[in-house]
């Protein structure tokens, strides 16, 4: 497996030194394609988490930090500096001076202020208050219990001040476009829903609901000659075959291509060299609820791990395209523990810990599932006949995705399966199993090990990040010993790229999701 | 007239406020809800908050009250997921809808119902095979693999054509879904054409017509054709209902941005001012049409009473 990791970073730094070998090209028109709805759900991307809607919004708008997928972090974007101060707690960002809002209006401190307070208002329930909850005060104005963030402090035109309530990074917190920076007084109005503003390399041009949205390039951005391009559309396409046409067509310069499509363009010589991936930072697994009472019993968990031939699924149904899980923390984390081994199938093993639980014949439980097809029913339906073998039955209940986030955060289950995000950040990650961790929050399987938080406290108190990625490495190994869920895979995300777009950015958070101003067209595209 | 269509108005209240009251409790009674969609790790207190602020915590009656409280004074609502009103949203989307439809309707008329009276007039000749082999492959065959087909053909082969997308409206973007949309009702005009005029050729006053020594071509224009008319512009006023539910599968398709896809994405994320709003307008329109398929019967056919 680490062979075809090697392989896939050897692709990129080759795609990367290709595209940087080239002088990038100034004009054209890149055409990205979201596939994961019929639509954008809105134009206020404070309202919506969905992974859709974050593709354009990559163009149009910029949050404090950017992921930098070359060092698998977040690094500031619309701060020059950042200075910590009182023991960690304390950010104190220097935001850049030459940075303007799409109406020509330059960016300064009270629109940071104004757009973090603006994610709290608790009756609104911005997703985004999930990160935003991090400062010192924000719970508070969430609540409806202050008006602004206490821990938000402007020091002067271009200087805030962040207190947080713990030791963490705030990039990890503040990258993503939930927490995209809105001009204080334009944001407020009736009319920027329809028409948006931002600090982006595109502004808006136009949204055609269902179908597109048009951006063009924003001459006044703050990174000198970028965007490349001059227009930017990001076409709506969630059929899969739709896409595939469309693709072989010249029509859209990037698809997202499924396990069928994965196989088909690997077996075509013409389409080959347009594959791009990445193990993107979600966990896939079959999570166990511990007061059904067989789940109770960690032997009972480890068996079910062990009657699975996961590398079956992986390779038949899933076509390959996802990497076996060996923990919970996803291969492209940068405390990923290269050392473990995953489960074997070991189907006499299963048994011998099922027979030593007390439950010698087995068992029966309900399992929820999506209709999702690289982890809901058709892998469900695999698996069932595997867990037979070894005397567990399992009933399907089957539902929609989005009753599947409710099942799973409401407990109302006896077994799921589900992908979570598990990065980047491997400290947020790891602290869903805190036992104060509520269930609603992230802490689906409500895990609760007295030894796994002190671990997760110990790191969240420690100075010394060697010492902290220790702790949290043990801690995943714990989670692993643990077995509260089927560690099933990675997703590996893959997309097509036509040959004339260069600087494609292999995202672990989300391959979609590119910094667009770094996306050129050379001048062999189609589009004009 | 005006009293026919006074009373037909009068007649739709109830079915609205059926489709009304049946849209409204099955969004209440199926699981999963718009706050969970919102966000993954939202604060209870909030959520709870938010659900009494969008009426969600209301008994379904009253929340059902204050929507037909709502509804008449023409407001939709506001969608829960883009805090747009629903009105608007519909708006943005109508236009691409009615062309998709109109287009495909035309299409398959002009195909349909002329392909069905040539079959009719030589019955059993080489001509009938060949139109009803077509119409039941029309039939039979599923929107969205024969969109793709028609992708592969018109724009990866051939290139005349675009494989998706609106485009600037033109009919360049709107050929390959109308003609997606189109197949299975022209199908279907051609089957219901021909069984309408061997009907109606075997029928006493086209005998009578006939032994009066009408010529062939005045006996079909005057009384074949006219009296087809009245069954096909029942089919036809059905299939337009019809094809504004099978809009959803190709507007989708090909990225069209209609209400359709509008609908799909409302009722995945349980946005249900939209979803109600979307169903209404589509059954308004369905009704609309039933309406003047009626009116049109007594100028077509002025036996056809209104009384």
């Amino acid at each position: 497996m680490f062979r075809i990791v090697a392989i896939v970073a050897g692709l990129g730094l080759a795609l990367a030194a290709s595209a940087e070998a080239q002088t990038p090209r100034k004009g054209g028109t890149i055409r990205m394609t979201a596939p994961y709805g019929s639509s954008f759900t809105s134009l206020d991307i404070h309202t919506t988490q969905r992974a859709q809607d974050e593709i354009y919004a990559k163009g149009l708008h910029r949050s404090l930090y950017i992921w930098d997928s070359a060092e698998g972090k977040p690094v500031p974007e619309l701060a020059k500096e950042v200075i910590v101060s009182g023991g960690g707690l304390v950010h104190t960002f220097k935001l850049r001076d030459d940075a303007y809002f799409h109406n020509g209006r330059k960016m300064t401190a009270d629109d940071v202020i104004w757009s973090y307070n603006r994610i709290m208002d608790g009756s609104k329930a911005y997703p985004g208050a999930r990160y935003v909850r991090v400062i010192e005060g924000a719970a508070a104005v969430e609540k409806g219990q202050a008006k602004e963030i206490s821990g938000l402090k402007k020091i002067d035109d271009f200087t805030v001040e962040m207190k947080l309530t713990e030791k963490v990074d705030p990039g990890f917190y503040f990258f993503t476009a939930l927490t995209s920076i809105y001009p204080a007084d334009e944001a407020a109005k009736e009319g920027f829903i329809q028409k948006p503003i931002g600090l982006g390399p595109f502004r808006f041009v136009e949204h055609v609901p269902g179908s597109r949205i048009v951006l063009e390039r924003w001459d006044r951005f703050y990174k000198p000659g970028k965007p490349y391009a001059d227009k930017l559309i990001v076409s709506v396409m969630g059929e899969a075959a739709a896409r595939d046409v469309a693709f072989r067509n010249k029509e859209i310069d990037t698809s997202v291509l499924g396990p069928a499509q994965y196989v088909a363009y690997q077996a075509d010589p013409d389409l080959k060299g347009t594959i791009v991936e990445v193990a993107e930072v979600f966990t896939r697994y079959m999570g166990m609820n511990p007061a059904f009472k067989p789940f109770a019993d960690k032997r009972v968990r480890q068996a079910i791990n062990y009657a699975i031939d996961t590398d079956l699924i992986i390779n038949k149904l899933v076509k390959g395209k996802a990497y076996r899980a060996t923990s919970w923390l996803p291969l492209t984390s940068p405390l990923y523990d290269k050392t473990m081994k995953p489960y074997a199938f070991d189907p006499a093993k299963a048994k011998q810990l099922l027979a030593d639980a007390g439950y010698p014949t087995g068992f029966e439980f309900e399992w929820t599932t999506s209709q999702n097809e690289s982890w809901g029913l058709p892998i469900v339906t695999a698996v069932i006949p595997m867990l037979d073998k070894v005397g567990i039955k399992a009933k399907v209940k089957q539902v929609e995705a989005a009753v599947l986030s409710e099942v799973v955060r409401s407990g109302d289950y006896q077994a799921f399966i589900y992908s979570q995000q598990t990065g980047p950040d491997p400290q947020a990650a790891l602290k869903c199993f805190h036992s104060s961790t509520p269930q609603s929050a992230c802490n689906y399987m409500n895990f609760r090990n007295a030894d796994f938080d002190k671990m997760i406290d110990e790191a969240g108190q420690t100075d010394d990040s060697a010492k902290r990625g220790q702790l949290l490495q043990k801690a995943n190994a714990l989670l692993y010993e643990e077995a509260p869920v089927w560690f099933f895979n990675y997703n590996k995300a893959v997309m097509a790229v036509q040959p004339w777009l260069k600087g494609v950015q292999l995202n672990a958070t989300e391959l979609t999701h590119q910094n667009v101003e770094d996306l050129w067209v050379d001048e062999t595209s189609p589009a004009k | 007239m005006l009293s026919f269509l006074i009373r037909r108005l009068l007649q739709t209240i109830p079915t609205v406020l059926a489709v009304v009251l049946l849209v409204f409790v099955l969004f209440s009674v199926v699981p999963g809800s718009i706050v969970s969609t919102m966000s993954d790790d939202a604060d209870p207190q909030v959520e709870l908050r938010l659900k009494k602020q969008l009426g969600l915590d209301d008994p379904v009656y009253v929340r059902f009250g204050n929507y037909i409280a709502q509804l008449a004074t023409g407001d939709f609502g506001t969608s829960f997921r883009t805090r747009e009103p629903v009105t608007t949203m519909i708006a943005k989307r109508a236009w691409p809808t009615l062309q998709l439809i109109l287009t495909a309707m035309a299409f398959s008329v002009v195909l349909g119902v002329p392909l069905g009276f040539v079959a009719a007039l030589r019955p059993g000749g080489l001509i009938d095979s060949a139109a009803m082999v077509l119409a039941v492959s029309g039939l039979s065959i599923a929107k969205f693999w024969l969109g793709l087909v028609l992708m592969y053909l018109f724009a990866l082969k051939l290139g005349w054509l675009p494989s998706f997308g609106y485009g600037d409206g033109g009919l360049k973007y709107l050929l390959l879904p109308a003609v997606t949309l189109g197949v299975s009702p022209m199908a279907l005009f051609a089957r219901t054409t021909r069984a309408a005029v061997l009907e109606i050729m075997t029928a006493d006053f086209v005998r009578t017509a006939r032994s009066k020594g009408m010529s062939e071509t005045r006996v079909v224009k005057w009384h074949v054709m006219r009296n087809a008319l009245v069954i096909i512009l029942t089919t036809v006023g059905l299939q337009f209902g019809g094809l504004m539910g099978q809009a959803v599968v190709v507007e989708k398709l090909f990225s069209w941005p209609g209400i359709g896809s509008l609908l799909v994405d409302s009722v995945l994320q349980r946005d249900i001012p939209a979803v109600q709003g979307s169903i209404l307008v589509v059954v308004l329109a369905f009704l609309a049409i039933n309406l003047l398929v009626d009116v049109l019967y007594g100028v077509i056919d002025p036996r056809i009473r209104y009384a």
